[in-house]
């Protein structure tokens, strides 16, 4: 637990680094879900093709050097994964904020709306979890 | 070039830090949300970590006329709590507790390539547009585009 925590530490100041630096270099808010939207949407703007290829070229290196995707993914069946992936795109993209967008960025800003938003997925996220794993039990 | 160079290396360092601290793991994102099972509460630091520097490069921003760029800095300024946000909040929490894979972690997965990312991405863009056509229909369940402070 201890060694997880302190990777989760690392791993967190790097993320709050990466969102710094692209605040104060770029003037962007490094929120993944609106950077895809706009990707995905043809917007100007080769610097989020650039963002997305960097969050891309992670996972190539990671599994390059031996870290491979858990075989969790997935592991509740194809429909639930496609069905979670739906419900993340229509929902980030009607909150306007992700994890990133809202829980780095948002609560950085100090943005009463962020907050709102973090406290809403955190609790709707957990409940997810606790009716799947403790009333229906398929897992 | 730098305009095009470096959010591709701040990209590197944000999906690094994603792999590292554990978001690409779905099997400890849901043991973080599993709050009334074996909880596993390592993840509330990656926030914890990334705001810590995020907070101060905030403050500093909202003192700046210009990125070092010179560009605007668009900080978002929008305060009103309405529908859209708690709702799209609130949805988007459950597709996060079903699949344990947020926007940030789905595109570090692509590159490490495991078949099941591309049916999850693709739903995710589907989902997108799908809530667009909600707003267009004019419920007040209505996003409205970010706005930058020029």
């Amino acid at each position: 637990m201890l060694h997880q925590i302190i990777q989760a530490t690392i791993g967190g100041l790097m993320i709050g680094a990466a969102a710094a630096w692209l605040l104060l270099i770029q003037g962007k808010i490094a929120g993944v879900s609106g950077i895809l939207g706009g990707v995905v949407r043809g917007q100007p703007g080769a610097w989020r093709w650039s963002f997305l290829g960097g969050l891309i070229a992670a996972g190539i290196i990671a599994r390059l050097v031996g870290v491979t995707a858990s075989p969790q993914l997935g592991a509740e069946g194809l429909f639930v994964l496609v069905i979670g992936g739906f419900l993340v795109g229509l929902g980030t993209r009607m909150g306007n904020g992700c994890t990133s967008g809202h829980g780095v960025c948002g609560l950085g800003n100090l943005s009463p709306r962020s907050a709102v938003a973090v406290a809403t997925f955190m609790a709707t996220g957990a409940l997810t979890v606790f009716v799947l794993r403790h009333l229906v039990s398929w897992s | 070039m730098i305009r095009t160079l470096s959010p591709f290396l701040l990209g590197l360092l944000f999906g690094a830090g994603l792999v590292i601290s554990g978001m690409t793991d779905p099997a400890r994102v849901i043991g973080f949300l599993d709050v009334a099972g074996a909880w596993n509460p390592s993840l509330a630091f990656v926030m914890g970590g990334a705001i810590a520097v995020s907070l101060p490069a905030f403050a500093r921003a909202r003192s700046r006329p210009t990125s070092l760029l010179g560009g605007p800095i668009g900080l978002p300024d929008r305060r009103r709590i309405d529908t859209p946000l708690v709702a799209g909040a609130a949805l988007f929490g459950i597709g996060w507790g079903l699949s344990g894979i947020c926007p940030g972690p789905a595109l570090v997965l692509l590159g490490q390539d495991p078949l099941e990312i591309y049916a999850f991405l693709a739903s995710l863009i589907l989902g997108s547009f799908v809530a667009d056509r909600i707003s267009a229909s004019g419920t007040p369940i209505a996003a409205e585009p970010l706005r930058g402070k020029a």
